[in-house]
């Protein structure tokens, strides 16, 4: 057998390859980073230009007019910040809420068939998306009579993100330690007062990601308000943009931009407050 | 071992109940709603509303009609035009570039790291309404931002959403949604014990060998549950409405914009129901795919 | 304070018997220790008093209370767990006083109270602060001090030392023997450090394989061992057992593969009443009752030397007898001067004789 050797790099070689390598980081990187960030430049720097146009081009002046008229726009305003905080706070207490019980019964009580359900739950919500099931939910709110409603909106959307939040919130309860609950049953508090008591200041953290993680979700949600709102006075923002952008005209392009900005501040915002409370981390590889 | 609950058991189904109202109304319901729809042609005015009769499986039957199947506008050319969609934008797209970011960062932790990291994922969680928007206006043919840079270097400046509807929405879709695999990945690869790869250093393993021999190998259950994730999303999203509408005549027609004509453009529900319900079948699919993965990695881990 | 009764009680797990028939009664204000191997069912038994499992079979009392079927939360007990269990998102005082706020104690007496047992355990000063900023022991009283706050009837104790470094553990150890003989309440400890059960228990219940193998003080379980397993769990090291057969022909003696033993005149008798010539027995004799001789014992085990073990105030001396191996303990400052070949005599009144089967043979 042949002891295959192989001609260690010479100085020189070593420093080249040094070099290479430190060019090529730096010149993927700038790739990488230009590919994310060149389709975001125009909406940086339009809404503070008055010229309405599409191009990318340094505002001259720096005006925040568009701002001004976005506020003046009475349609524009309340869609924001009206509608829009109206449905996703709704959607974001009832998810935080109900899949916080579910996943504390999932966990503690010895309920017969746990696995199958959890497996039950991510096939079902798996198959059963809002774009797939688009008519029957649309039947199903008419038939509630809640066609063109806050609470319609809501609702569907609870019952969408539901599965998701109940199987996040599942990792939460299950690394309480037993023990804790125990000595309080021990102490003489009865189930629900341990679940106010104990379990519930403890898994908290949790719950501010899933409340998050539901906010953002009906923040910018589109088909669902889309489908199911008629009223104009009801619309959230993200339908009020599309109609913007859609059936307006060039000159609404700078004022569009502006509400654009304004309505994704609050996504940008919570997104760097959970990252630096709690890190950008994967929860059982599944976080969309 | 079994312990002695903490919740009873008649607490425990009350405790659910909430949450189980709501996923029976809004996920299993709709499931055989659409089912008893899909056969009848029921529409939101006129005769058919009020009276909605059972047609068999006439919507079907209209949906996969040989004659006209692959015509524009039509199921056939939506299912290929998805098809191409998911194919190009989440296997090759996100996929591929999530890995190639994960690994090109790979133990190079730094600000230029966190920097890409934050920009990719922000594309990831803005709105989709303003991502749209934000495309709409980087794609304009007159001056967009791509158009102006393209230009720049004497490059040919199309109207990427009038003449290339479909490469434009593949190449978006992969804009937004690549911080999933390049997080799933990341995580993935920091989870290897550094002493393998520290093994085939010292073995003297060029860096090509150690992607082939030692990473992809242990990654490759992580790459195939991206996969099948990202696929099943891309297959459901709605967002190149909010692009291009479905057009210019059908040519970004995904499925779900599909549905969407079908059902709330012309409301005839019973044929947006069928539509619906092959949607739910084909997710079926992905999802057992998924279901069954998930079960050989618990098995193994 | 009350008293508690096991009457045939039996805990399955599907198919396993984790508690297979105890039956004991602990009367008030005694503190036993259930002492034995992990898997015994020390801590499930402890878990069936507090209500935390439910008997598959038999009863239980507190006091006179049939308590079987009655949840944890009515059973009026305290119970210190391992990892202490205080809640991180509450202070100090909030977690002592958690039992009381349970029973809708007021406020004013809640506060008197909390304050009077944290003063009882030296933690009165950190009331304010929370779980994570103590130390382990401060940790352990305030648990404790949670157990104590309502005057149970019954404290139970959940191994609570191990978590403890080795030092102070043994201050924690006097400190909770000085606190039940204060209280005075009827105490269920579980533990497997046999050092803990002799210094805490008034009674020791040594358990295996989900059943009580002996029930008795300390002292009798140390010295008059029920069974091998008994013998050999207690005691550290523990006792030397060695397999032998019984000659009566002659004289009296133990006859084991590398030794002949005489019988002391009481063992003789004992043994003339319940064996026979011939009978397999095993020998016991505790490492502190051998000593070491320079010269051949007659009667008595000799072999040659496997181990020296100094460990400053005694030494381990091992020997190899046949298979078998001899550890006696010597208390002596300097390290023992050793031939090659290694005498040992024993103490003839504390010679044990047990059957095959594990059980003893009464020699008193």
């Amino acid at each position: 057998m042949t002891r295959a050797t192989r001609t260690p790099p010479s100085q020189a070689q070593r420093a080249a390859r040094f070099v290479l390598g430190r060019i090529t980081f730096y010149v993927g990187s700038s790739l990488f980073a230009a590919f994310f960030v060149l389709p975001l430049l125009w909406l940086t720097v339009a809404p503070f230009s008055t010229l309405a146009n599409l191009d990318l081009r340094l505002p001259d002046p720096w005006s925040l007019q568009n701002f001004e008229r976005v506020f003046e726009n009475g349609f524009a305003i309340r869609a924001l910040v009206q509608n829009s905080m109206i449905q996703g706070f709704g959607a974001m207490l009832l998810v935080t809420l109900t899949a916080t019980l579910a996943a504390y019964a999932l966990s503690r009580a010895n309920i017969p068939g746990t696995t199958a359900i959890t497996y039950g739950l991510v096939l079902f919500s798996s198959v059963v998306t809002g774009t797939a099931a688009m008519v029957p939910i649309f039947l199903m709110i008419v038939q509630l009579g809640l066609i063109d409603t806050h609470l319609g909106v809501i609702l569907v959307f609870t019952g969408g993100l539901l599965p998701a939040a109940v199987f996040i919130m599942r990792d939460f309860v299950d690394s309480i330690p037993r023990s804790y609950e125990e000595s309080a049953m021990v102490a003489g508090a009865s189930s629900w007062r341990v679940f106010r008591d104990i379990a519930l200041p403890i898994v908290r953290p949790g719950m501010m990601v899933v409340g998050v993680w539901a906010f953002v979700q009906v923040w910018g949600g589109f088909l669902i308000p889309f489908i199911l709102l008629r009223d104009a006075d009801k619309m959230p923002a993200s339908v009020a943009i599309y109609s913007f952008y859609t059936e307006a005209g060039t000159p609404l392009i700078t004022l569009t931009a502006a509400y654009s900005l304004l309505y994704t501040l609050p996504v940008l915002l919570l997104y760097l407050f959970v990252n630096w409370r709690y890190g950008f981390r994967f929860f059982g590889g599944i976080k969309s | 071992m079994q312990r002695r609950p903490i919740l009873s058991l008649p607490t425990g189904a009350l405790f659910m109940l909430p949450a189980g109202i709501f996923i029976v109304a809004f996920i299993l319901l709709p499931f055989f709603w659409i089912a008893a729809v899909s056969f009848t042609n029921r529409t939101l005015t006129g005769r058919t509303a009020v009276n909605p009769e059972f047609v068999g499986l006439d919507n079907y039957l209209r949906l996969f009609d040989a004659s006209r199947f692959l015509n524009s506008g039509e199921f056939g050319a939506s299912l290929l035009i998805t098809g191409q969609f998911v194919f190009f934008s989440a296997i090759i797209g996100q996929a591929f570039l999530g890995l190639a970011l994960a690994w090109f960062f790979f133990n190079r932790k730094g600000w230029i790291q966190n920097t890409v990291t934050t920009i990719a994922i922000i594309a990831w969680i803005m709105p989709d309404v303003v991502v749209a928007f934000a495309w709409f206006a980087f794609l304009n043919g007159d001056g967009g931002t791509l158009n102006q840079i393209l230009g720049f270097f004497g490059l040919p400046t199309p109207d990427w959403l009038l003449d290339l509807p479909l490469v434009s929405v593949i190449i978006f879709n992969i804009w937004r949604g690549t911080a999933f695999s390049m997080l799933l990945f990341s995580s993935a690869l920091g989870a290897i014990p550094p002493s393998y790869l520290e093994t085939a250093n010292v073995v003297g393993a060029s860096t090509w060998q150690r992607l082939r021999d030692i990473i992809l190998p242990m990654i490759r259950s992580h790459i195939v549950t991206a996969l099948i994730l990202i696929t099943l999303w891309t297959f459901n999203t709605f967002t190149p409405f909010l692009l291009t509408g479905g057009g210019p005549s059908y040519q970004t027609e995904v499925v779900s914009i599909y549905t969407y004509r079908t059902a709330f453009q012309f409301f005839r529900f019973g044929s947006g129901a069928a539509v619906g319900m092959v949607m739910m079948i084909i997710n079926l699919g992905f999802a057992l795919v998924y279901l069954s993965l998930l079960r050989t990695q618990r098995r193994s881990a | 304070m009350a008293s508690v009764t096991f009457h045939d009680v039996e805990k399955a797990f599907g198919t396993v018997k984790a508690v297979d028939g105890v039956n004991f009664t602990i009367t008030e204000g005694e503190f036993v220790c259930l002492l034995g191997p992990s898997g015994c069912g020390k801590t499930t038994t402890l878990r069936l008093i507090a209500g935390l499992e439910k008997a598959t079979g038999g009863s239980i009392h507190i006091g006179d209370l049939d308590v079987t079927h009655l949840a944890a939360k009515d059973r009026d007990i305290g119970m210190v767990f391992q990892d202490y269990a205080l809640y991180p998102h509450m202070t100090i005082g909030e977690n002592i006083g958690y039992p009381l706020k349970v029973r809708n104690v007021p406020t004013d007496a809640r506060a008197t109270r909390i304050g009077e047992v944290a003063k009882n355990l030296q933690i009165d000063k950190l009331l304010e602060r929370r779980p994570g900023e103590i130390s382990g022991g401060q940790q352990q009283r305030t648990s404790v001090a949670r157990a104590v706050v309502h005057e149970p009837q019954v404290f139970l104790f959940d191994e609570p030392l191990s978590n403890l470094d080795a030092k102070l553990r043994l201050e924690a150890r006097s400190f909770l023997k000085h606190l039940q003989r204060e209280v005075g309440v009827t105490a269920v400890y579980v533990t497997h450090d046999q050092a803990e059960a002799m210094a805490l228990a008034d009674r020791i219940a040594v358990m295996n394989e989900g059943r009580i193998v002996q029930m008795a003080p300390p002292l009798e379980v140390y010295h008059r061992p029920g069974t091998t397993f008994v013998a050999n769990f207690l005691g550290s090291p523990p006792m030397n057992l060695l397999p032998a057969t019984v000659a009566l022909d002659g004289g009296a003696r133990f006859v084991g593969e590398a030794f002949t033993v005489a019988m002391p005149s009481h063992v003789e008798t004992a043994v003339r009443q319940h064996l026979s010539d011939g009978t397999q027995v095993t020998v016991g004799i505790r490492p502190e009752h051998l000593d070491l001789s320079r010269d051949a014992v007659p009667g008595g085990f000799q072999g040659p030397l496997y181990a020296l073990e100094t460990l400053g105030p005694e030494s381990l001396v091992t020997l190899k007898v046949g298979d078998e191996l001899l550890t006696v303990r010597i208390f002596s400052d300097d390290a023992p001067q050793l031939a090659d070949t290694v005498h040992a005599a024993f103490d003839p009144e504390k010679l044990h004789v047990f059957r095959e089967n594990g059980e003893r043979i009464p020699v008193e």
